[in-house]
């Protein structure tokens, strides 16, 4: 064992939705908190079978859409009002009613750019290699099948227990992940 | 059709061949499948896969032969512009907007349909969106780079396109914001950027499948950098769908005031016939309607060739055919409470344009634009009509005209002729506008089958988790917490 690279993951492979879930269950009685299902589309009701808390992504996009509104209304009201100010038909030099077009259209830009690239780093992306990725059953993660994965940094993680668990609970097959 | 052309791989394409089915009965109690011939997951994978992974079909050639011709027509056309002037087009005074501005706005409102699927038909989980919302938002993306192209070269001086931009300059200026146009700056840019934001990130799960059913090294790298390590993590997916909903909800206002601003550049003028209030709500269901129009325009042909019929079913047809009804006739009443507003208004100009129209030179325009937009999408109320493929082609093809003449109905019938009988003038098209025209449906054409051709046509992620067997015990349940006395029920469907 001890030439062996260590031991990163170990992950059961699941035929469906119903069993993976039940699976999930099973290990948070267990105690193990580091588990994950990696699975071709989102379930629903994963959240709550493997403990994920809700995500601070909305109050990201809040903050950033509030910086838009401000940005949109900065940049008319002092181009057009401060720095160079136009005159036009003897409307008022600034006005909100005319800049609400643009203030929000900058805030749908700079909400929907902290969505996107929030969620993304968020999620640890963009990750160009992932020990998990070499195996090629765990392929099947993106096309028809469920990945309950333990990583091994959990501290009730024991890779006996935690196979034996695997099977009990319908795996199909248990694979394990090792660093390189 | 000839499906021997389009080779499918073995197990999908008898699927993909076998006899249309009908779902589109409406039964209280029972759900209509949004997928037919018993699909499982891996089916959906290697239907909407195999057309990315196969050989290129001579069809596709052919095609791409075609519009990447046109396209290199729109390129020559531009050299030709922007090396002699704008007097190569039959804009003039009084019909300074002329087709220019027809096209951008003919193709800014073609990609609203896209949007609509993807954003507001989400937020009210019409789930049948799945089918074709990859390919809707595609169309957006493309549809607003033929949008943005016309502007730009109408400045006149394109290579000064920047000056539209908020920039500081040598000049010591600023654009004019309380200007509707600066107002289409933000908003179509701003538009074509979010558009493209939701169609990547909404792309991202199915980039993965593709990355992980890569044979070539090249395509393996390539989808490896698109899907930037997406391994289907469900700490990932719950980020993604918080992201995705609220890109739904920006994106929904969002396309509801592209459309309205773009309104704004005609109704915030003084001319008679743009100088209306009901501009916004108008040009959003036009838009809506020509774009829904392209999407069937699109899909109709798309699901024969690529063997898709089981995933975007007689049922997405229907639905889209029920709005494409809809929103005709939203159109048809607006075109009649203009010509209302105008008699009502006793405003002898605004009565003098809207004579015009059906009566003035440009007859022929409006009286075809009435035929196809108001009469024809009235066969829509037949359901033979709504679920045969052919008729609603038939129908859209109508659509797709009859809404880029409305757009020039408005334009040129307003300027030609307005407060001064000394300032009037007539609009004649040269061989450049109509080639330009034609042009820009060869840089949509071109992109598009580029998409056809490498990436995901069909969101597999989502038709995936819309089949009965992706709920917990709860087969076509929104929102399954799973119970576990009702779990096991659906899942040998697909065995």
């Amino acid at each position: 064992m001890s030439d062996r690279p260590r031991l990163h993951a170990l992950f059961g492979e699941y035929h469906d939705v119903t069993t993976v879930l039940e699976a999930a269950r099973t290990l948070r009685r267990e105690g193990l908190r580091r588990i994950d299902i990696h699975s071709p589309f989102p379930i629903h009701g994963v959240e709550k079978a493997i403990g994920v808390r809700p995500t601070i992504l909305p109050w990201i996009v809040l903050g950033a859409g509030l910086t838009g509104a401000l940005t949109g209304f900065l940049l008319a009201w002092w181009t057009n009002a401060v720095d160079y100010p136009f005159l036009i038909s003897g409307k008022p030099i600034f006005s909100l009613p005319a800049n609400i077009p643009v203030i929000f259209e900058t805030t749908v830009l700079f909400s929907a750019f902290a969505a996107v690239f929030g969620m993304i780093f968020l999620n640890g992306l963009p990750r160009l290699h992932n020990p998990l990725l070499r195996h090629g059953s765990f392929l099947r993660a993106t096309d028809d099948r469920f990945f309950l994965v333990i990583e091994a940094r959990d501290p009730r993680f024991d890779p006996a227990a935690a196979t034996r668990l695997l099977h009990e609970t319908g795996a199909l097959a248990v694979e394990e992940v090792r660093y390189r | 059709m000839t499906e021997s052309t389009f080779a499918t791989p073995a197990g999908v394409g008898i699927r993909g061949d076998s006899p249309e089915i009908d779902n589109t009965h409406d039964e209280p109690g029972s759900r209509a499948p949004l997928v037919t011939a018993h699909q499982d997951y891996a089916s959906v994978t290697g239907a909407v896969c195999s057309l990315a992974e196969r050989k290129t079909p001579r069809a596709w050639y052919v095609a791409f032969a075609f519009s990447s011709s046109l396209l290199l027509m729109l390129v020559v056309l531009l050299g030709y512009l922007f090396t002699t002037g704008v007097g190569v087009w039959g804009n003039n005074q009084p019909v300074a907007w002329a087709f220019p501005i027809v096209n951008f706005v003919f193709w800014v409102g073609i990609g609203h349909a896209g949007t609509l699927i993807s954003a507001i038909l989400f937020l009210f989980r019409q789930n049948w969106r799945t089918g074709i919302n990859r390919f809707a938002e595609a169309m957006t993306i493309f549809a607003v780079m033929c949008a943005g192209l016309f502007p730009l070269i109408h400045v006149g001086r394109p290579w000064l396109a920047y000056w539209l931009f908020p920039y500081p300059n040598q000049m010591g200026m600023w654009p004019q914001f309380r200007s509707p146009l600066l107002w289409d700056v933000f908003a179509v840019s701003t538009y074509a950027m979010v558009s493209a934001l939701f169609w990547y990130v909404g792309m991202i799960p199915d980039l993965a499948t593709l990355r992980d059913r890569a044979k070539s090294k090249i395509a393996f790298i390539a989808y490896g950098i698109l899907a930037i390590g997406w391994t289907g993590s469900s700490r990932h997916w719950h980020r993604f769908e918080r992201a995705y909903l609220m890109l739904a909800a920006l994106a929904t206002p969002l396309v509801l005031s592209v459309h309205s601003v773009v309104s704004f550049d005609f109704a915030v003028a003084q001319l008679p016939g743009w100088h209306t209030t009901i501009f916004p709500p108008y040009f959003v269901a036009g838009a809506v309607f020509g774009g829904f129009a392209m999407v069937i325009t699109l899909a109709v042909p798309a699901r024969q060739l690529f063997g898709l019929r089981h995933i975007i079913t007689i049922r997405h047809l229907e639905n889209m055919n029920k709005i494409l009804l809809t929103t005709s006739c939203i159109v048809g009443y607006a075109y009649g409470v203009e010509f209302f507003t105008a008699w009502y208004s006793g405003h002898h100009y605004e009565q003098f344009v809207f004579m015009n129209r059906p009566l003035g030179p440009y007859w022929p325009f409006f009286w075809c634009m009435v035929l196809f937009n108001v009469v024809v999408p009235h066969a829509l109320w037949f359901k033979k009509i709504r679920t045969n493929p052919w008729a609603m082609l038939g129908v859209a093809m109508c659509v797709n005209m009859g809404m880029w003449l409305e757009r020039f109905v408005i334009v040129v019938t307003s300027l030609h002729r307005d407060f001064l009988p000394s300032s009037w003038g007539m609009f004649k098209p040269t061989w450049v506008d109509i080639g330009m025209l034609a042009g820009s449906f060869g840089l949509f054409f071109t992109f598009f089958l580029l998409f056809c051709r490498f990436l995901p046509v069909v969101a597999m992620a989502e038709v995936k988790a819309v089949l009965p067997q992706a709920h917990d015990g709860h087969p076509g349940a929104p929102s399954g917490h799973g119970k576990s006395e009702a779990k096991g029920k659906e899942k040998e469907v697909d065995s």
